[in-house]
């Protein structure tokens, strides 16, 4: 009897994870998108590649989406060029491996225009592919630098801000204040350290700027009075610090309180409320650069609300971004009058286009000219946008 | 000149931090052998009821210096009857047990007390005000050293003269002193070895509170995690003293501020523990009970 308990026991486990599995199934299946096989002569196939499935997914899916919401906006309003724009999904789970193999069925498939891919290490595998068959690609994601800065993918394109524009971005505006040498401090952390050496390259290739300090301090120490010292003694008129706002904080009261009153700039771990709370009236004045604010965009606001009415939740992330670059690369296929390569290309370049994240072009390296991040300063307690 | 001076008086203000919490690990291990790693989370206590009470002094309407005063005091008692609590709770069911028992024990207090304050209070950065007022008369001074420099300073001296006279002159110091050379002895002596425990751990308690409001309100922000570096720093001071000795406690946390700032103003901050540590090791190489520290004798 006892036995029989144990059989039925295991067989109802094995039937739901048989169940389980049949769900992820559905599932997976409702997540791709249909690659139907309707002949219809004029269509625009806009492909999607990136992290469908496994841990990334959440990253990937939202691209998906907004694909599919700028495909049925514009064939609602009768298509591009007059051909219907048909979404095709390729799963790379952001893995470099599987990113090649994404983009060769792109390739197979005669897909021109790709929307993808979201991972960095994924789109750097799959480029080569897509230069060879001169296909255009828009990431909405992929942040690493050399991607468009090393200038080997003219065919790349993206509509996020790299990794290090927040940094070229700051060191614009240092020099903007008339600063001439700079204590670079950061926390020694991958984030805060990674954006003082971006500064630092920055600086020493700008002229009449220079790197007076270039020190890492230990989060959580008792405190900074000796680095505040050093600063001072350094001779800087500006400081720019990589890190976030408890050191932050502890640094700029530091030197407000021993008298040194020259600029304090940060990046956007500083850009927090809970800085300003903390350093109280030592916070005025302190710059910091943080993600450009585009929740008044009607375009994305639209967005965000065919979003929720199609899929019924908020958009996840990357969302503007890909719903911004599916749009940019319709329209410069609109604008250049058929999906040929070169003209595409150069639409890009050249044509403005309204998008979620504002009005875009992009530059020569591929870069989108208008997003990213602005400068804002601490003003009677808030974070002031500078112009 | 200027900035060998301010690195001074900076190094000195870190080592007078450490040292007000570094006591209270060489007393509490002197006496009973234990190195209590919940002390961090004392400080880290005080310098908590400093801010809820200076916060409601504040909305009272108590006048500047008064505030610093009432909120020290504050958390000196509370403090003491955690660092009380504590010892009875958790190290005083254990005094029989083999060494390494009372140890995990005070690392779990530590771990519960930094998560209780988390959760009571906040996980954020709260900001600190600012209870030590600028002295006109240092208004000259300004940029070497700030008054709450100069009263941290201050304050790490007369605690230090303070226990000193009060462990060299009064009966209960002197009933520490016999605790610790030999706690069996003292006790056949008729000395109440339970009260002199308490009251170390009260007292060590209590200078580490005072340290916990002066930082706090010198450099202007605490989180309930501020106990832990504090804490393995002035650890790090009082072996680098002599684990166990008073007078070595104060040096070697004098010794670790002082080697901190240097290394940061002549090297780099970068280096700042770097520096800290290989001096630590090079200490222990040479005299391996620390500075003051000798071997198998008196302890406090």
């Amino acid at each position: 009897m006892r036995k029989l308990h144990l059989i039925v026991l295991c067989l109802a486990m094995v039937a739901m994870l048989v169940a389980c599995g049949e769900a992820e199934k559905k599932a997976d299946e409702s997540a791709d998108v249909k690659t139907g096989e309707t002949a219809a002569p004029a269509k625009i196939v806009l492909g999607v590649a990136g992290a469908h499935s496994g841990d990334l997914a959440s990253y990937g899916l939202p691209s998906v989406n907004a694909a599919k919401l700028v495909a049925a906006k514009l064939n609602a309003a009768g298509g591009v060029n007059g051909a219907m724009v048909e979404v095709v999904a390729q799963d790379d789970q952001c893995k470099p491996e599987l990113a090649t193999n994404a983009a060769t069925k792109m390739v197979s498939e005669e897909i021109t225009i790709v929307l993808g891919h979201i991972c960095s290490g994924a789109t750097k595998a799959a480029m080569p592919i897509y230069l060879e068959s001169k296909i255009v690609v828009i990431s909405p994601s992929a942040t690493n630098p050399p991607l468009t800065q090393s200038g080997d993918y003219p065919n790349f394109f993206r509509t996020i801000a790299p990794d290090d524009a927040q940094a070229a971005l700051e060191v614009a505006f240092a020099k903007g204040l008339g600063l001439k040498k700079i204590a670079v401090i950061h926390d020694k952390g991958d984030y805060g350290k990674g954006f003082a050496s971006f500064c630092k390259t920055y600086i020493e290739a700008e002229d009449g700027i220079e790197v007076v300090l270039f020190e890492g301090v230990t989060p959580g120490a008792v405190d900074y009075s000796a680095v505040v010292q050093k600063i001072k003694g350094s001779g800087a008129d500006g400081v720019i610090f990589g890190g976030y706002h408890p050191e932050a904080s502890k640094i700029v009261s530091g030197m407000r309180k021993k008298g040194v009153d020259f600029p304090f700039l940060s990046d956007d771990g500083v850009k927090d409320d809970t800085f300003i709370k903390v350093a109280g009236k030592y916070a005025e004045g302190v710059y910091a650069t943080g993600p450009m604010d585009f929740s008044d965009n009607p375009i994305y606001q639209e967005a965000v609300a065919a979003h929720k009415a199609e899929f019924g939740s908020d958009p996840g992330p990357f969302f503007p971004e890909a719903y911004s670059a599916a749009l940019a690369l319709l329209t410069a296929v609109e604008n250049a009058g058929s999906t040929d390569y070169d003209k595409v290309v150069e639409a890009l370049h050249t044509q403005y286009v309204d998008t979620a994240v504002g009005k875009i072009k992009f530059d020569a390296k591929g870069d989108a000219e208008g997003v990213g991040f602005s400068v804002y300063q601490v003003r009677d307690g808030k974070y002031v946008e500078v112009k | 000149m200027e900035y060998f001076l301010e690195l001074l008086l900076g190094g000195l203000t870190r080592g007078s931090i450490y040292a007000l919490i570094a006591l209270g690990y060489t007393m509490v291990y002197g006496i009973i052998e234990l190195i209590n790693f919940a002390h961090g989370e004392i400080y880290m206590i005080g310098a908590f009821t400093g801010l809820i009470v200076a916060g409601l002094l504040t909305m009272l309407g108590f006048p500047g210096i008064s505030i610093l005063a009432i909120a020290i005091t504050c958390a000196i008692i509370w403090a003491a009857a955690y660092g009380y609590t504590i010892e009875k709770v958790a190290y005083k069911p254990l005094r029989g047990a083999p060494r390494l028992s009372p140890l995990i024990s005070a690392i779990g207090m530590s771990i519960f007390l930094q998560n209780y304050v988390m959760l009571a209070q906040t996980s954020d950065f709260l900001p600190f005000p600012e209870l030590i007022p600028e002295f006109g008369f240092m208004s000259d001074f300004k940029t070497v050293m700030s008054s709450s420099e100069l009263v941290i300073i201050v304050a790490t001296v007369l605690s230090c003269i303070g226990l000193t006279l009060f462990i060299k002159f009064t009966k209960l110091g002197k009933a520490m002193r016999a605790t610790a050379q030999n706690r069996k002895m003292a006790m056949l002596v008729g000395i109440n070895v339970d009260m002199v425990i308490s009251a170390t751990f009260i007292i060590g308690s209590s200078l580490a509170a005072v340290g916990g409001v002066l930082i706090a309100s010198h450099v202007g922000q605490i989180n309930y995690f501020i106990g832990f570096i504090a804490g393995i720093k002035a650890f790090t001071a009082a072996v680098l003293g002599g684990i166990g000795s008073i007078p070595g406690a104060m040096l070697g946390a004098l010794v670790l501020g002082l080697t901190e700032a240097f290394a940061t103003g002549y090297v780099s901050s970068d280096y700042e523990d770097v520096f800290a540590f290989c001096l630590l090791v090079l200490i222990l190489i040479f005299r391996p009970a620390g500075i003051m520290g000798k071997e198998k004798t008196q302890k406090v």
